[in-house]
C-alpha cells in the first residue's frame, strides 16, 4: 500500500505545489497592491502545505531523496496535479475563478481529511484547512464584486466560468489506489464531497448574480498524470535552478 | 535548576525574526522539550504552513543554545495539533498591541462564508471605529487595517483557530 500513499500524497502535494507557482507568477503584477500581496501569501501557504506532503513522501522513499527533489527532480508525466491548478492565469477573473473552483474543493476535501487515519494527512488536512478558509472567503468575495460589478466585470468572469467549468471534474477523479486507500479510512470518496462542492459553487454564483454552466463534458488525466500543454512550461521555470545546478542550497 | 527548565528559559531570548518584539514562546510554537542522555530535542510547529520564519527559529534556537555549551540539540516540526493564535501568551499580545499591531480578538466561526465582521480595535488610541482594508497583510499572520478616528494604518494578528 506503500506506492498507493506515495502517490495519493503526491496529487495532494502536487496540486498545491503548482497552483502556488501559478499565483506566485501573479507577484508585482497584481491589479492593485493589497491584491498582489493576496496572491502571493496565498501561494507561499500552498508551497507549506506541499513542503509537508513532499517531506512526508521522501521519507517513505528513504534513500537520498528530500523534499526538493521531489519537487524539482520529476518531469510532467509524474506529477499528478489537477489540470485547474496549471491553467495559465489568463486575466485577474480568470485567476479568480480557477482559485475558487479550487478552494471550494480544498475546503470541504480537508474538511473530512482531517479524520483520516494516517496521521501526517490528517495533521496536513487540519492545518491547510486553517488557511484554506482564508482562501476560500477571498475567492468568493470577488467572484461576487465581479459578477455584480460592471458590466463588462460580469461578462468577463461570467466567460472565466464558464471555460474553466469543464476542469473541475478531473478533481473528482480517483483511480485504483485512491480508492483502496478510501476503504482503509486514508483517503476521502470525492462522490461525497461533490454535492457540498456544488451547493457552495451555487450559493456563491448566485449572489454573485452569475449562472451556473451548463456544459456537462468534463476533460480528465491528471490523476493518471495526463496532462495539458500548460505543465511542462511551467516546470521548465519552476524547476531552473535545481536541474542547472543539481542539489544547489540557499 | 533542571537541565530543562533552563532551556525554556533561554529560548526566551529568541525572537520572532519577523516581530522581533515577541519571543518564540510568547508566540507558542516551542511545543515540548526532552532531554535525555544523548541528545536536546525540541519540538516546535509553524504558525502558518508557508511560514518562511520557521528555518529562522531552528537556526535561531540551535545558535542560542550553543551560546550555552549545547551542540547536541535537535528541532523537530510538529503539525498536530496545528498552531492556533489561542496559543500566544498574554504577556505576547501586550507586547504585540505596545508594538502596534493589534493582538488577534475572537472571530466568529470562518468557516461560515460571509460570517458577521467584528470590531478590530485600533492599538493606537484604541477606537472601535476600524475597518479592513486586506485579509492579506505584509505576513502570512497578519491583515491590514485602518483607524477611522486617528488614521492609523495598523496590523492586525488575524485569529487562527
Amino acid at each position: 500500500m506503500k506506492n498507493e500513499l506515495i502517490n495519493y500524497c503526491l496529487r495532494l502535494g502536487d496540486s498545491s505545489l503548482i497552483l502556488g507557482q501559478r499565483l506566485a507568477e501573479w507577484c508585482s503584477k497584481g491589479p492593485m497592491l493589497e491584491e498582489d500581496i493576496a496572491l502571493t501569501n496565498i501561494s507561499l501557504d500552498f508551497f507549506g502545505q506541499s513542503r509537508m506532503l513532499y517531506s512526508y513522501i521522501a521519507e517513505l522513499k528513504g534513500g537520498d531523496e528530500t523534499e526538493d527533489t521531489v519537487a524539482f527532480r520529476r518531469n510532467e508525466r509524474e506529477f499528478y496535479n489537477i489540470l485547474l491548478a496549471e491553467r495559465p492565469n489568463g486575466h485577474f477573473g480568470d485567476t479568480i475563478v480557477r482559485s475558487f473552483f479550487v478552494d471550494a474543493f480544498n475546503f470541504h476535501h480537508y474538511s473530512k481529511l482531517k479524520e483520516s487515519k494516517d496521521s501526517v494527512i490528517a495533521a496536513f488536512a487540519e492545518k491547510s484547512l486553517k488557511e484554506v478558509v482564508y482562501h476560500l472567503r477571498h475567492s468568493s468575495e470577488w467572484v461576487i464584486r465581479l459578477g455584480d460589478g460592471t458590466e463588462e466585470s460580469k461578462l468577463k468572469v461570467q466567460t472565466s466560468l464558464n471555460e474553466l467549468w469543464s476542469y473541475t471534474g478531473d478533481m473528482f477523479d480517483m483511480n485504483d489506489g485512491d480508492h483502496l486507500l478510501t476503504s482503509e479510512g486514508i483517503a476521502i470518496d470525492l462522490e461525497e464531497i461533490k454535492p457540498l462542492w456544488n451547493a457552495t459553487i451555487e450559493s456563491v454564483l448566485k449572489r454573485g448574480k452569475l449562472d451556473l454552466p451548463e456544459s456537462k463534458y468534463m476533460q480528465k488525466g491528471s490523476r493518471n498524470a495526463m496532462h495539458s500543454e500548460y505543465l511542462g512550461h511551467l516546470l521548465c521555470e519552476m524547476q531552473y535552478i535545481q536541474r542547472a545546478y543539481p542539489n544547489s542550497q540557499w | 535548576m533542571s537541565l530543562e527548565k533552563n532551556i525554556w528559559k533561554w529560548l526566551e531570548k529568541v525572537p520572532d525574526p519577523e516581530i522581533p518584539v515577541l519571543s518564540i514562546l510568547d508566540l507558542g510554537v516551542v511545543r515540548s522539550v526532552k532531554v535525555n542522555d544523548e541528545e536536546i530535542l525540541i519540538e516546535i510547529t509553524s504558525t502558518y504552513s508557508g511560514c518562511p520564519a520557521t528555518d529562522v527559529f531552528i537556526a535561531d534556537i540551535k545558535s542560542e543554545l550553543e551560546k550555552h555549551n549545547l551542540t547536541n540539540v535537535k528541532v523537530q516540526m510538529k503539525y498536530s495539533p496545528a498552531w492556533t493564535t489561542d496559543w500566544i501568551t498574554d504577556k505576547g499580545r501586550v507586547k504585540l498591541k505596545e508594538f502596534g499591531i493589534a493582538p488577534p480578538v475572537n472571530e466568529p466561526d470562518k468557516s461560515i462564508l460571509f460570517a458577521k465582521s467584528f470590531v478590530v480595535p485600533c492599538p493606537k488610541c484604541d477606537s472601535d471605529e476600524t475597518h479592513l482594508v486586506s485579509q492579506f497583510g505584509s505576513t502570512a499572520c497578519k491583515a491590514l487595517y485602518q483607524c477611522d478616528s486617528c488614521q492609523e494604518p495598523y496590523d492586525y494578528f488575524k485569529c487562527l483557530r
